[in-house]
């Protein structure tokens, strides 16, 4: 069984930590070079196909930055 | 399939939980008290108790918690928190009380409350955040600040002839007659995050039981404490910390 997943970024919320992409099983999010508002490189997806939706990177961000949606494919 | 396929609320498996308000945390970039403050709202969200919780906010890092919470929450005096959640549980004995301290709050000035607290076996949850440092006052040495580690107030490392040795508080705890649940875990990978999860929901379910404390120590980071950087500082707790501080189970309920 395969999955697809995807994520939305709250930009603004994130601080730019990267301790979820130490959990991201596919490598699939990476630090912007962009800055927020608050002047922290904020997360974003670098290869939003290798998603699977495993909420892996949610479960370990401190700040709620990600909201996480699957399907089956 | 593009992204807009995807999302679509039947289709949602993780979002912030409403149990943690929309403000935005105070706490350095990569704090293990984002997670743990998550996982606590997630807890009290799935056991459906909001309404009948009342947190007690320690003094340290984490003394604006009631700012994040969406639950009734008191702000005890540096160290009482657990004399605090015993008013509130014995005036309230349905309710779910927790108090959620960091390791100078718990094991340095409250030492005395903790210990009694947990000695007389008080129906109540104590989350404690170890992280071996004083984080909000600016780094200085804590009673849980390993030996020969750097802080503000031991700058060439923690000398434990001159200041004394590492307090594993949570040893001490388990082995009181009124603990009814005690464990020690880590939230800095998610395997570790959602164990945590289970650990801190179990401690919860104990209050139904009356049975005593459910103690539950979370081994967590202080980058800028630690002066290192948020993927940095796990890698050396991950090294340091789980040696001094291992995780798992030291006391759990028999038959269990």
């Amino acid at each position: 069984m395969a999955f697809r997943g995807t994520l939305v970024i709250d930009i603004e919320r994130c601080k730019g930590c990267a301790v979820c992409t130490t959990g991201c099983p596919n490598k699939c999010i990476a630090l912007s070079k962009m800055v927020n508002k608050k002047g922290y490189n904020y997360l974003e997806m670098i290869n939003e196909e290798a998603c699977i939706g495993c909420a892996n990177c949610a479960v370990i961000c401190p700040d709620g930055v990600l909201t996480v949606y699957r399907v089956k494919i | 399939m593009t992204r807009e396929d995807i999302i679509k609320p039947e289709n949602l498996v993780y979002r912030r939980t409403p149990v943690l308000t929309d403000n935005v945390m105070h706490y350095c970039p990569g704090c293990g008290h984002g997670v743990i403050h998550r996982i606590i709202a997630e807890v009290v969200e799935e056991m459906g108790i909001q309404e009948n919780t009342i947190a007690i906010a320690p003094v340290g890092c984490s003394v604006l918690a009631y700012n994040y919470f969406e639950i009734d929450c008191i702000e005890a005096a540096h160290g009482r928190a657990p004399a605090l959640a015993t008013a509130i549980k014995r005036l309230y004995p349905e309710h779910f009380v927790f108090s959620y301290q960091g390791d100078g709050d718990l094991a340095a000035i409250g030492t005395g409350e903790t210990i009694h607290t947990c000695n007389r076996g008080e129906n109540i949850t104590m989350i404690f955040v170890n992280n071996g440092i004083y984080g909000m006052t600016g780094g200085q040495m804590a009673p849980t600040t390993l030996s020969g580690m750097k802080t503000a107030t031991s700058p060439f490392g923690r000398d434990t002839e001159i200041m004394g040795n590492p307090l594993n508080i949570t040893e001490l705890i388990a082995k009181l007659p009124g603990a009814y649940y005690v464990t020690r875990q880590a939230v800095y990978t998610p395997a570790l995050a959602r164990k945590c999860k289970k650990a801190i929901r179990q401690a919860f379910e104990n209050q139904k039981l009356k049975k005593g404390v459910s103690f539950v120590e979370v081994v967590s980071n202080c980058n800028s404490g630690w002066k290192l950087a948020p993927v940095k500082a796990n890698e050396w707790l991950e090294e340091n910390m789980l040696k001094y501080y291992p995780l798992g189970d030291l006391k759990v309920p028999e038959g269990k």
